[in-house]
């Protein structure tokens, strides 16, 4: 094995809009990108990211059509990194009030309409406050602002998992960890230099389960 | 807590930056992704492209622009100006824009403002409403109540619509984000038009973004403390360097409203 390669990372296409951004974040932070539209594609790869905005049932049906409900399901199963983003990480979970959608049951809770929002969508930067300490946060101040746009987050049943909160109206889980599994209601390709720290220290996550980059410090998996 | 967002607004016309008195006198000023990255770094929480192109066989380079913006600046891009159909957003979007805003599209047709919400999330779909006072008969008495008229086509056409009524209907229809321009104020650098923002403001749940007559950082804080506005848009005073981003967040801050700190981005 390579001392060092830059993980491989499937981002899965499944019509939900800019790949441009998610994709090219990624690449500036140390990863190969692969756009993955069907299974065969995911061959190979260390890590997928599901990203997307937009309602949780179109984006089931997408999924289910693209044939890619099952294989990502059997990977995170399988323990295998796995990053959702905004409507990817909704999909984690059992249910989406949106629509009232049947979505991916990786994660126990639901999807539900922020409470007391003073504003809806909830559209702009907002402070991510940790839980815990975690290495997907690693060199990231508590606090630090995150990109957000969304009327809808999960409310995951498992406190265990939860990693921040950001408050607009009621406070909600803005990120999760689960095992190799992550989710995060905002847009780390979308949030500057905070959002960049994120993605390399995910890249970082996957290298140390994958095996590579075995030279990068601070690689823990949780 | 929410940060209010302060947005540098670039007008592009055939892929270049652009600016004059509309759409006169059009001086160079720059490649519109550099530009963009620059004010990303500066502080920017998001950044509007208005494409001005005046020809149809003009627009590839738009998308082209938004591409290499979208790989160079990891900060929201709405681009408005010339989408017409569920088709033309759905291929800004992909090139890398977060959000696409319509003006005179959606008053000339305003189901497409629910046609893209439906096919994108109305997360996606800015209405753009230029919007200027109507004038007061001296002899009105008692005195009216103040009123804005919608205008198109960069302020040169009235639309017969109230400003007012023509927001509660768009976001009806899926707009999930207004941004409300004075055409009074437009340009003439004095202060935004806080009463018709507060008119708006008061009256939708979604975010309002303030633009037209941005003269300095005080004019900011006003627009949100007065205006009630979410976000502020300014072209001129940021492109001729007349303030920074980061002193326009500095006053605001003070004022004690909430903004993602320009430390935080240059990190």
């Amino acid at each position: 094995m390579a001392a060092q390669r830059s993980p491989v990372v499937a981002v899965l296409d499944y019509g939900a809009a800019n790949m441009v951004s998610i994709g090219q974040a990624l690449v500036t932070a140390g990863a190969r990108v692969v756009v993955a539209t069907d299974a065969a594609e995911l061959e190979g790869v260390d890590a997928i990211v599901v990203p997307g905005v937009g309602a949780a049932a179109p984006a089931m049906a997408h999924l289910r059509e693209r044939g890619l409900l099952q294989p990502v399901r059997d990977w995170v199963r399988a323990d295998r990194p796995c990053l959702g983003i905004c409507l990817g990480y909704q999909l984690f979970f059992e249910r989406s009030e949106e629509g009232d959608a049947e979505t991916l049951r990786l994660l126990a809770g639901q999807t539900v309409g922020l409470e007391d929002a003073p504003t809806l969508p909830h559209i702009g930067w907002n402070s991510v406050e940790l839980v815990r300490p975690h290495p997907l946060f690693d060199g990231i101040a508590d606090g630090s602002h995150f990109y957000f746009v969304h009327s809808f987050a999960p409310a995951p049943e498992d406190e265990e998992i939860v990693v921040a909160r950001t408050t607009h109206g009621r406070p909600f889980v803005s990120a999760v960890a689960s095992r190799s599994l992550y989710g995060v209601q905002f847009h780390p390709e979308k949030s500057a230099q905070a959002g960049r720290r994120l993605l390399a220290n995910f890249l970082r996550l996957v290298a140390a389960s994958a095996g590579v980059g075995a030279a990068v410090p601070g690689a823990e998996v949780a | 807590m929410l940060a209010r967002r302060v947005i540098p607004c670039l007008d592009v016309a055939n892929g270049r930056v652009v600016k004059g008195t509309r759409f006169v006198d059009l001086t160079d000023e720059g490649d519109p992704a550099e530009l963009a990255r620059r004010y990303a770094r500066e502080g920017a929480d998001e950044i509007v492209f208005l494409d001005i192109t005046a020809a149809p066989e003009g627009r590839g380079t738009m998308l082209e622009v938004v591409r290499r913006t979208a790989s160079m600046a990891f900060v929201p891009l709405t681009v408005g100006g010339g989408v017409r159909s569920v088709d033309e957003m759905r291929d800004v979007l992909r090139a890398g824009a977060d959000k696409v805003s319509f003006n005179t599209a959606a008053v000339a047709a305003p189901e497409l403002l629910t046609a893209c919400a439906r096919r994108f999330g109305r997360q996606a779909v800015v209405c753009a409403i230029d919007a200027r006072r109507v004038p007061q008969p001296a002899d009105a008495t008692p005195v009216a109540p103040i009123a804005w008229e919608v205008v198109t086509h960069g302020g040169r056409t009235p639309a017969g619509l109230d400003a007012v009524e023509w927001a509660l209907r768009a976001v009806e229809l899926g707009a999930g984000e207004l941004l409300v321009t004075s055409m009074d104020r437009d340009g003439t650098r004095s202060g935004f038009d806080t009463d018709l923002l507060r008119a708006i403001s008061s009256r939708v749940r979604v975010p309002v973004i303030a633009s037209g007559g941005a003269s300095g950082p005080d004019d900011f804080v006003s627009a949100v403390r007065d205006g009630g506005a979410d976000a502020v848009l300014a072209a001129s005073i940021f492109h001729r360097r007349m303030y920074s981003i980061d002193s326009v967040k500095q006053a605001m801050a003070a004022a004690g409203l909430p903004v993602r700190p320009v430390g935080e981005a240059a990190a």
